[in-house]
């Protein structure tokens, strides 16, 4: 009952093990390639929750700057990746990506 | 706020990650996992704020909310047709991607709990962070965040590249 009442370390660990594990289970299911990449975006803020838990739970910073730079290159994978998908769509008619082997007609 | 008040709404916005999060990948439309994603974002933006990263929440809410969301919500409706509004994903693997998300989560909390306890420094981070950002990423990080600048400035040069109509005109 103690471990339940005063929040620590693992209850953070526990909700990114979850949100890594929705993530994966979106990523291996999923066919529209929108979707795979809204799994992509849990996975990374999983990663963000545990590198902001350790640092919150050592005292140093390494962990808040390792975040801030995953948020920045999270944001730079979803335009390329939504310009790939609209470009997939435009020649395919179509974002099921478990029927796209190439890039090209 | 009493340690009773706060443990309640961490409770509160842990399980708002989590069913969303759930919910996100569980649902066959597309735009309801679009909009669900939106309350995942904001709960782990709240779990930001319970680890006294501040300024990290902000941003959260400002470039995942504002911007890749919005960037999402831009993709459902670019590849997706006018006559059929509800699009629905079609599913695949589903007793494969079952067995990964078991096998890891089972996995990583598995050894989070069985290890005996993690080594602790005996100080956490306290009060506000905007400070300490602002020094570190000046001082010791300002090379990475030199790099992570000509990122953005190549992914947008890129993503404009690639998502541009094509002289033909048969877009």
């Amino acid at each position: 009952m103690q471990q339940l009442t005063t929040i620590g370390l693992n209850h953070y660990l526990t909700i990114s093990a979850l949100l890594l594990g929705f993530g994966l289970f979106a990523v291996m299911t999923r066919k529209n390639a929108i979707v795979v990449l809204m799994g992509v975006e849990l996975i990374l803020n999983a990663a963000n929750i545990n590198f902001l838990a350790f640092s919150k739970y050592n005292g140093g910073m390494q962990g808040v700057m390792f975040a801030l730079f995953v948020i920045v290159i999270a944001a730079a994978e979803a335009a390329i990746a939504l310009a790939v998908v609209i470009n997939i769509f435009k020649i395919f008619k179509s974002v099921d990506v478990s029927e796209r082997d190439s890039l090209k007609e | 706020m009493s340690t009773q008040t706060t443990t309640v709404i961490f409770y509160l916005f842990a399980a708002l990650t989590v069913c969303s999060a759930a919910f996100v990948v569980l649902t066959r439309n597309v735009i309801y996992s679009a909009f669900s994603l939106l309350f995942t974002f904001f709960g782990v933006a709240a779990l930001y704020v319970f680890l006294s990263a501040d300024f990290l929440a902000v941003t959260q809410v400002v470039v995942y909310v504002g911007g890749i969301l919005v960037l999402l919500l831009f993709g459902v409706m670019f590849t997706n047709s006018i006559m059929n509004p509800g699009q629905k994903t079609e599913v695949s693997n589903t007793l494969a991607g079952s067995l990964l998300f078991l096998g890891v989560t089972g996995g990583v909390l598995y050894s989070f709990f069985a290890s005996p306890g993690w080594m602790s420094t005996g100080k956490t981070l306290q009060g506000s962070i905007v400070g300490p950002v602002g020094f570190e990423t000046m001082s010791r990080y300002v090379l990475p965040f030199e790099m992570v600048s000509i990122l953005l400035l190549a992914a947008l040069i890129g993503a404009a590249f690639l998502a541009r109509f094509d002289k033909k005109g048969n877009s």
